[in-house]
């Protein structure tokens, strides 16, 4: 049985048999929660239907959040990358930033999806996934497989760093996530257990010390927009490890920094909506606009 | 800690703490309240759920919780309007409980049939939650395994009744954790007990036959 305690020991063991690490990590699952494959994969699949329904969900026009701070983000992402032929990113990137904007907007709107690893992040791997799927072909089964990369690489994140904004800042939140995506991409296309590793240390160095400041607490400013930077990394990260590039600090040492950077973080910049963005003049007015003068 | 902590729960936004969370809460309610016809519920909200429960729909979290809805179903968002068509009264209030959790609510429900109760408790964070109080009675469980809560007076020999009916009759089944609370001497108690796996279809009424239990109540896994 895996311990998830180290993503070293995830590489290892998939070198070690010759099989991808999703492989791996669904025999493991199964045997840890005494199930079949078949059952957990078909759990998964279902994982993966609902985020596919949050990205319809959060594309629609008058998609609005509960407090009325944002809304329609992902559909005018969508418009504009049909007609602007995808703009500067072009038209895959464009439409997959819609699809992670999409699905924090459906957060945002009380619309069901899958935390993953919270729901202040959960834009960024169905983003990465669903457009992968619906744009580039790739089959449904290696899909949901890959999430089971994503899931053991986030295992790891959360033992041995955090997964929660309170603790650890969003880049426990939104640079999890992108971290998780960015392996699970390698995965998908084609690369080895150590590129995974790759991609997951040069996502998690990319957005290191990002502080979580969520004006009037909500899971809405900043949050609906870092799921593009953490979507946006996800893909970089995966094609540099893709390229050969690697990761120079390896993704453990990654980890353990991102881990005491968030001990060293102040409680100001962990969800309480005392600082950063939150504590901005136009910050402070939203809030008052939503919640009144009293906070 | 399995994949599907991390790539999961499917769950309403916004937020596991403020939404999430305060369907379980409500789902403890509903629980009490066993399919009785809820009246009335006055909901007080204490802290950050005092705080911003607009803006992550916690009153409709809690009010879906209460009618019985699941953190994953769509008609949290649509809560307040359901309870009216229902037929049932709802509160908010906003009020400091001292010590308690940031995120606490306490909830106080009426029935149809006179009855009433109420429930103390607070959303600890990624969906988890924590259940302080039930009838005013100190209680400490989270709901992730099947609860027995057995109301009793505080006499010699109750506990020792009611733990050897379990393990006489019931040999394979194993307490995980109990926790016992009295508001005084002698007077009204409460004993919490925590099962592994399912319970037995007739531990419970069995229970209340013991000399000096006056309830005992199922939760099953919230």
């Amino acid at each position: 049985m895996l311990k998830y305690e180290s993503i070293d020991e995830l590489v290892r063991a998939a070198e070690t048999r010759g099989v991808r690490i999703s492989e791996l990590v669904l025999a493991d699952q199964a045997e840890a929660m005494e199930v079949t494959e078949m059952e957990l994969y078909e759990k998964m699949e279902i994982d993966f239907s609902v985020m596919v329904s949050a990205v319809e969900a959060g594309q629609k026009k008058n998609q609005k959040s509960m407090s009325g701070l944002t809304g329609g983000e992902g559909y005018k992402m969508k418009k504009y990358a049909e007609q602007r032929d995808g703009g500067l990113c072009g038209p895959f990137m464009a439409r997959a930033i819609s699809r992670a904007l999409a699905v924090a907007g459906c957060n945002a709107s009380m619309g069901r999806i899958v935390a993953a690893p919270t729901a202040g992040s959960c834009g960024i791997l169905p983003g990465c996934l669903v457009s992968l799927w619906e744009d580039q072909g790739f089959n449904q089964k290696d899909i949901v497989m890959s999430m089971f990369t994503a899931g053991a690489f986030g295992m790891v994140i959360a033992k041995r760093a955090s997964i929660s904004g309170a603790q650890g800042g969003c880049q426990a939140e939104c640079g999890s996530a992108s971290a998780m995506a960015a392996a699970a991409l390698v995965e998908l296309m084609g690369g080895t257990p150590r590129q995974c590793a790759d991609a997951c240390a040069i996502a998690i160095a990319n957005q290191l010390g990002l502080v979580c400041d969520p004006v009037a607490g909500l899971v809405e400013i900043p949050c609906i927009k870092r799921n593009v930077s953490g979507l946006v990394i996800a893909f970089s990260s995966a094609d540099l490890a893709l390229a050969g590039i690697e990761a120079k600090i390896p993704a453990d040492e990654c980890l353990d920094a991102m881990r005491s950077v968030g001990d060293a973080l102040p409680g100001a910049l962990k969800e309480t909506a005392k600082g950063g963005l939150a504590d901005t003049p136009t910050g402070q007015r939203l809030q008052k606009q939503v919640f009144g003068e009293k906070k | 800690m399995n994949v599907f902590d991390i790539i999961g729960p499917v769950m309403i936004g916004p937020s596991s703490s403020h939404t999430a969370g305060a369907v379980r809460l409500g789902r403890v309610v509903n629980k009490l309240i066993d399919r009785r016809t809820l009246k009335r519920v006055e909901i007080t909200l204490s802290g950050s759920f005092a705080q911003t429960y607009k803006g992550h729909g916690t009153d409709r979290a809690l009010l879906a919780g209460i009618m019985g809805y699941h953190s994953y179903s769509p008609e949290i968002r649509d809560a307040l309007a359901i309870a009216k068509d229902r037929g049932i009264e709802y509160t908010f209030i906003k009020e400091d409980i001292k010590g308690a959790h940031p995120n606490t609510a306490r909830i106080r429900y009426f029935l149809e049939d006179g009855g009433e109760g109420s429930m103390q408790g607070a959303s600890v964070g990624g969906g988890n939650i924590l259940v302080n109080q039930i009838d005013g009675m100190n209680v400490n469980f989270n709901g992730e395994n099947n609860t027995i809560l057995v109301t009793h007076q505080d006499k010699p020999g109750v506990i020792a009744a009611v733990t050897q009916l379990m393990h006489w009759e019931y040999a394979d089944l194993n307490i995980s954790n109990f926790h016992l609370s009295r508001q005084s001497k002698g007077g009204e108690a409460i004993m919490t007990i925590e099962i592994d796996g399912q319970p037995p279809e007739n531990l419970i009424p069995a229970i209340r036959k013991i000399q000096y239990v006056s309830n005992a109540i199922l939760i099953r896994r919230i």
